[in-house]
């Protein structure tokens, strides 16, 4: 077994999903990282693999592969997540399937494979990513905001399904953070959205990681089912 | 083909895994008629979802092919396959057979 705690992180071809990554490795972590495409980018002592998350089997193999390869797991960041923003009445069943495919379903895969491989050494960390629009209730994220909110529903009840396990559950609900995500979003919507916030600017990575550092930290383990908004929403 | 004494084997490996948490008075037996699950069983539900997990892994180990055992098609079924560790085996037969020969 590695002595070096093990983390995966989902979604880190770009964004969030990358920087955390990097944070964790220089932090001296062990980090397991995935995305749909392949990544532009090397580390030291992480691994990659390139798949769906809510694809089964594959993700399934990647377990395999990180009880194989490490012999154990201590914390997963649930970060891989799809936003679109428009209309509902403009909203095609396909993005829909492609949102909850992504936030919920992806979500559920990777916190069951988890909780599979921490209850062995009886210790486990999983935080799963919802939103400040959750609560801000914002026109056009319908769909986006219902599978964030569906993160946190499901956050709490697997806090205390795996609780006896020694893993605790807990979510981080960021602001808009500048990455791809919003990149789509019209300048006005953003800075509208920013205006809600009880401290109004954008959010930035070092924001995230303050929140998941203090998470997966040992004395944290008191700390389940609760979701941190960001921004003072 | 999968041998069947060889997913027994695996069975009971879990078994051992899963007793090692148990009380004296709850100790599963090692035999392919022991009652997993319904009115005269001993594993309560954490104790049946810990046994599958570990089974999924032993598996694992031992055919170096994941299979979800609690799928759809276990829970609809009439004759729940988590009835006996007997069952449990029969099932475990077909769905690696379905994967192995896919």
């Amino acid at each position: 077994m590695i002595d070096k705690p093990v983390m995966i992180i989902t979604g880190t071809r770009k964004g969030i999903g990358k920087y955390l990554a990097e944070y964790y490795v220089e932090k001296g972590f062990q980090v397991v990282g995935c995305s749909r495409g392949d990544i532009d980018f090397e580390l030291d002592n992480y691994q990659h693999f390139s798949l769906d998350v809510c694809d089964e089997k594959e993700v399934k193999k990647m377990f395999t592969q990180i009880r194989i390869t490490y012999g154990r797991l201590d914390i997963l960041v649930n970060n891989a997540g799809v936003a679109s923003m428009n209309h509902s009445l403009l909203t095609p069943i396909s993005t829909v399937r492609k949102i909850l495919d992504t936030n919920v379903i992806g979500t559920f895969l990777f916190s069951r494979e988890s909780a599979k491989l921490m209850k062995i050494n009886k210790f486990g960390r999983i935080i799963n990513f919802s939103t400040v629009a959750t609560k801000l209730k914002v026109e056009g994220e319908a769909i986006y905001a219902a599978s964030k909110a569906a993160v946190i529903n499901f956050t709490e009840i697997l806090s205390k399904e795996y609780a006896e396990f020694g893993i605790t559950v807990n979510a981080i609900a960021p602001t808009p953070v500048k990455t791809d995500l919003i990149r789509s979003v019209p300048k006005e919507k953003i800075d509208k959205l920013t205006q809600l916030l009880t401290i109004h600017r954008l959010g930035e990575f070092r924001d995230i990681s303050n929140v998941t550092n203090f998470f997966i930290s040992e004395e944290s383990d008191f700390i389940t089912g609760q979701t941190i908004f960001l921004g003072g929403v | 083909m999968v041998s069947k004494e060889i997913i027994t084997h695996t069975i009971f490996k879990a078994v051992n895994e899963i007793n090692k948490r148990l009380s004296k008075k709850q100790q599963l037996i090692k035999s392919i008629s022991t009652i997993l699950s319904g009115s005269d069983d001993k594993l309560d539900s954490m104790g049946l979802v810990n046994l599958i997990v570990a089974i999924e892994q032993n598996i694992e180990d031992e055919f170096e092919v994941s299979i979800t055992i609690a799928d759809e098609r276990a829970m609809s079924q009439k004759h729940s396959p988590f009835k006996t560790v007997g069952s449990l085996a029969d099932y475990i037969e077909m769905l690696l057979n379905e994967e192995l020969n896919d």
